[in-house]
C-alpha cells in the first residue's frame, strides 16, 4: 500500500505539535523519521497509525481517505521505546495475540509464531514470561508481535533507545534485513543521525513539528536543505559561522578568508552561514588549501578511538572530530584547519545554496 | 574456616533485637506462659500442658464463631475486591475529578472504627435512623437489634462502606502506573475492553491487589469494634466473631488460660492463611497460566 499524508496539522491545547506535514510513503519502503526529542515524531506516527486523528489534513491509503478510520481497521503494528508485552502471557502467547484476535486458526498461528520467533532469535524463549527476559529479549518479543501479523504499516518508535550499546548495534543491523523482503511500509523514528545513516532508506527530518526535508537518507545527509536539517543530521551538530561574500572572497565573522572556488564559486555577494561537519576539521593540515584557524580548547571528549575537541574563538564554539586519542590542555590556544572544499553555504534565510560534492573514496562516501 | 567473622557486628543488631523483644516476643511469651498453666494467684499455679488447647479446640461455641468469622471475611473480600477494582476502573484519569474523587474516597478511611460503628448504629435504627427508617418505609422489615441476619448484614455493609476505598485507592495507584503505550498497543492489536482488563490491567494490578487482599483479610478477620458498638455481638451470637468471643472469654469470664491458648490458635490461623495466600499468588505470577 501507499500511505499519503496531506497537509497534516495537529494542535493540542493551543500548541502546534505537527505543522503542515505532507509526505508519501511508497510500498515496501524503509523510512526514517529523524528529529530531536519533542520534534513531533511520535505524534506523527500516532497519526499515521490512526491512534489520533489529525486536527486538519487527510491520510490516504492507496488514494482512499482513511482519516477518521479506527486503528483496529488499519492493519498497522507499532513497537515502542518501552518494551510493551502482555505481562501475564508467555512469549508464545504474546507473539500469537494479534493473530488470535484476527481469528487465524491454530496450526497457522503455531507456524507463524515459530518462524517469526526464529527470525528474531527468541525461539528458545517461547515459554518464558516477559519479566523473565532481558531488555533485548523483551524488545525482540515486542518486535516479533508487531511483525507476525503481516501488517501493511510498521511503526518503530525509537525501538532501540532503551537497549544497551551492543544489542542496539546488533538489532540495528538486523532490522533492515528482516524487513527487506516485505512490502510493508516501515517508519522508524530516531534521534541519532548515525542510526539514520546505518538504516538507510529514506529519511524525513523533523524540526519543531515541521518536516524540513524528505528524501533518500544519504542525499539528505549530503545536501541538508536547511541549516536546521544540518544541525539535526550531524553528530556532533554541524559547526556554523556567519560570513559575508564580497570582493570575490568569503569573509568569515571570525576574520578568516576563504576563496570563492570549487562548489562555492557561484555564491553571489551577501550574508551567508557557513557550515562544516566536525569530521572535516582537523588539528593537522590535511591538504594544501586548508585554512588555518586558532581557538581555545574548551573541552576534549575521548570516546576511545576518537577525540572530540571543543574549541572557542570569536564567540563561536566548534567541535573538531579527530581520529585517535589526543590530550590537548584545556584553555590552551590551538591551531586547527578547515578544508574549504567541505564547506556548506546557507543563505540568510537558512536555505542551502552550496554543498560540497559527494566524495567517493575507497567506495565509501565521505 | 576461611570466612572472616566479625563478632562485633552483632552489637549493631542488638537495638533491633531489643525493640522487637519488648514489642513482640516478650508479650507473646507471656501469652504462651498463660496458655500452658492454670494460674490462681502468683503463688498458686499448675502446669497443665496442652489441656487448655484441647478444651478450646473442642469448644462448640468457638467452632460457630470461627465459621461465622470465615463466612464474614470471605463475604468482605468477595464484595470489596471486585467492587474496589470496578470503582478504580471508572475513576477519571486526569482533571479536577481526580482530586475530588480522591478526597471523597479517602474520607471513610479517616473515620475511627468506633465512630463508624456509632454512625451506622444510629443510621440503621428503624425509629430515628435515616437508613433504617427508609428501609422499613419500603416495606422491608429491618431491625438489626432483633433480627440476626439484619445485624450480620449491617456489619458487612459497614465494613464495605468503610474499607472498599482502600482497595480502590490501591488499584487506582496500580492502574496509574501502566504506561499509555500498553493501551495503544492493545488498541492496535484490536483487543477488546475485557482483554485489556484481563491481560494488561489485572496483571499490572497484581502486586497492589495482593497487599489489598492481605490487609483486608487480616483486618476483617480481627474485626471487633463495629459489632461491639452495634449490638455487642448479638442478637444472640449473630455477630459474635472470633475477637468478640476471645474478649468475652478473657475479660468477661477471666478464663485467662483458655483465652491465651485461643489467642495463639487465632494468631496461627491468620499467619497460616496469609502465608498460603501470598505463596500461592506469587507462584501463580511466576508460572503464568499455560
Amino acid at each position: 500500500m501507499t500511505l499519503t499524508l496531506e497537509n497534516i496539522t495537529k494542535t493540542m491545547g493551543g500548541e502546534t505539535h505537527i505543522d503542515d506535514v505532507s509526505m508519501t510513503l511508497e510500498p515496501g519502503s524503509f523510512n526514517v523519521l529523524l528529529g530531536r526529542t519533542l520534534a513531533g515524531k511520535t505524534t506523527l506516527m500516532r497519526i499515521m497509525a490512526g491512534l489520533e486523528p489529525p486536527t486538519t489534513g487527510r491520510i490516504l491509503v492507496d488514494n482512499v481517505d482513511v482519516t477518521g478510520q479506527a486503528v483496529q481497521k488499519r492493519n498497522v503494528a507499532m513497537v515502542y521505546q518501552q518494551f510493551i508485552n502482555y505481562p501475564s502471557m508467555n512469549v508464545f502467547d504474546n507473539i500469537a495475540s494479534p493473530l488470535k484476535l484476527q481469528g487465524v486458526d491454530k496450526s497457522e498461528i503455531e507456524k507463524r509464531v515459530r518462524s517469526t520467533a526464529e527470525l528474531m532469535h527468541i525461539e528458545h524463549l517461547l515459554d518464558r514470561l516477559p519479566q523473565e527476559l532481558s531488555g533485548g529479549q523483551q524488545q525482540r518479543t515486542a518486535m516479533a508481535r508487531a511483525m507476525v501479523k503481516d501488517c501493511k504499516l510498521l511503526l518503530l518508535d525509537e525501538p532501540l533507545v532503551n537497549l544497551d550499546y551492543k544489542l542496539r548495534e546488533e538489532l540495528r543491523e538486523e532490522i533492515p534485513n528482516l524487513l527487506a523482503e516485505r512490502d510493508t511500509i516501515v517508519v522508524y523514528a530516531t534521534t541519532e543521525p548515525m542510526e539514520a545513516l546505518l538504516l538507510g532508506g529514506k529519511c524525513a527530518v523533523m524540526h519543531e513539528g515541521r518536516m524540513t526535508q524528505f528524501g533518500p537518507t544519504t542525499e539528505v545527509y549530503h545536501n541538508p536543505a536547511w541549516v536546521e536539517t544540518g544541525l539535526i543530521f550531524s553528530d556532533p551538530p554541524i559547526n556554523l559561522v556567519e560570513a559575508d561574500v564580497r570582493d570575490g572572497a568569503i569573509f568569515m565573522k571570525s576574520g578568516h578568508q576563504v576563496p570563492l572556488t570549487g562548489h562555492l564559486a557561484n555564491l553571489a555577494n551577501g550574508n551567508y552561514t557557513l557550515g562544516i561537519r566536525a569530521n572535516h576539521l582537523s588539528v593537522d593540515p590535511t591538504g594544501d588549501n586548508t585554512i588555518a584557524m586558532q581557538g581555545q580548547v574548551e573541552l576534549a571528549e575521548i570516546t576511545g578511538s576518537e577525540t572530540f575537541v571543543h574549541v572557542h574563538f570569536n564567540d563561536v564554539s566548534w567541535v573538531i572530530q579527530e581520529e585517535g586519542v589526543h590530550n590537548p590542555r584545556l584553555g590552551e590556544a590551538t591551531q586547527f584547519y578547515v578544508d574549504p572544499t567541505r564547506l556548506f553555504a546557507f543563505d540568510a534565510s537558512g536555505q542551502l545554496v552550496a554543498a560540497p560534492p559527494v566524495e567517493i573514496s575507497n567506495g565509501k562516501a565521505a | 574456616m576461611n570466612k572472616i567473622t566479625n563478632n562485633k557486628a552483632w552489637f549493631l543488631v542488638l537495638p533491633v533485637f531489643f525493640i522487637v523483644a519488648i514489642s513482640a516476643i516478650i508479650p507473646l511469651m507471656t501469652v504462651v506462659n498463660y496458655s500452658v498453666q492454670d494460674i490462681f494467684d502468683p503463688q498458686t499455679r499448675f502446669f497443665v500442658g496442652t489441656e487448655w488447647f484441647e478444651q478450646v479446640l473442642a469448644d462448640r461455641r468457638l467452632h460457630d464463631a470461627l465459621i461465622r468469622q470465615i463466612v464474614y471475611t470471605m463475604s468482605v473480600l468477595f464484595i470489596e475486591v471486585p467492587l474496589g477494582i470496578a470503582v478504580a476502573l471508572t475513576l477519571p484519569r486526569n482533571g479536577w475529578g481526580v482530586s475530588a474523587s480522591m478526597v471523597l474516597l479517602a474520607l471513610p478511611l479517616l473515620i475511627p472504627w468506633n465512630v463508624v460503628g456509632t454512625i451506622w448504629q444510629i443510621f440503621g435504627r428503624a425509629d430515628i435512623g435515616l437508613g433504617g427508617y427508609v428501609i422499613n418505609l419500603m416495606g422491608i422489615d429491618y431491625n438489626y437489634a432483633q433480627n440476626p441476619m439484619d445485624a450480620w448484614l449491617t456489619v458487612l455493609v459497614m465494613d464495605v462502606w468503610h474499607w472498599t476505598s482502600l482497595i480502590v485507592l490501591l488499584c487506582y495507584a496500580g492502574l496509574r502506573s501502566i504506561p499509555d503505550a500498553y493501551y495503544q498497543a492493545a488498541k492496535i492489536d484490536g483487543a477488546s475492553r475485557w482483554a485489556v482488563f484481563r491481560f494488561i490491567q489485572l496483571p499490572k494490578m497484581q502486586s497492589v491487589l495482593v497487599i489489598g487482599v492481605l490487609l483486608r483479610f487480616m483486618d476483617s478477620f480481627m474485626i471487633y469494634t463495629e459489632p461491639f458498638v452495634l449490638t455487642g455481638g448479638g442478637p444472640g451470637n449473630a455477630t459474635t466473631f472470633l475477637s468478640q468471643f476471645l474478649t468475652r472469654m478473657a475479660v468477661g469470664q477471666f478464663d485467662l488460660g483458655p483465652a491465651a491458648a485461643f489467642s495463639l490458635v487465632y494468631f496461627l490461623i491468620i499467619l497460616l492463611v496469609c502465608w498460603v495466600f501470598y505463596t500461592v499468588v506469587m507462584n501463580a505470577g511466576k508460572q503464568g497460566e499455560q
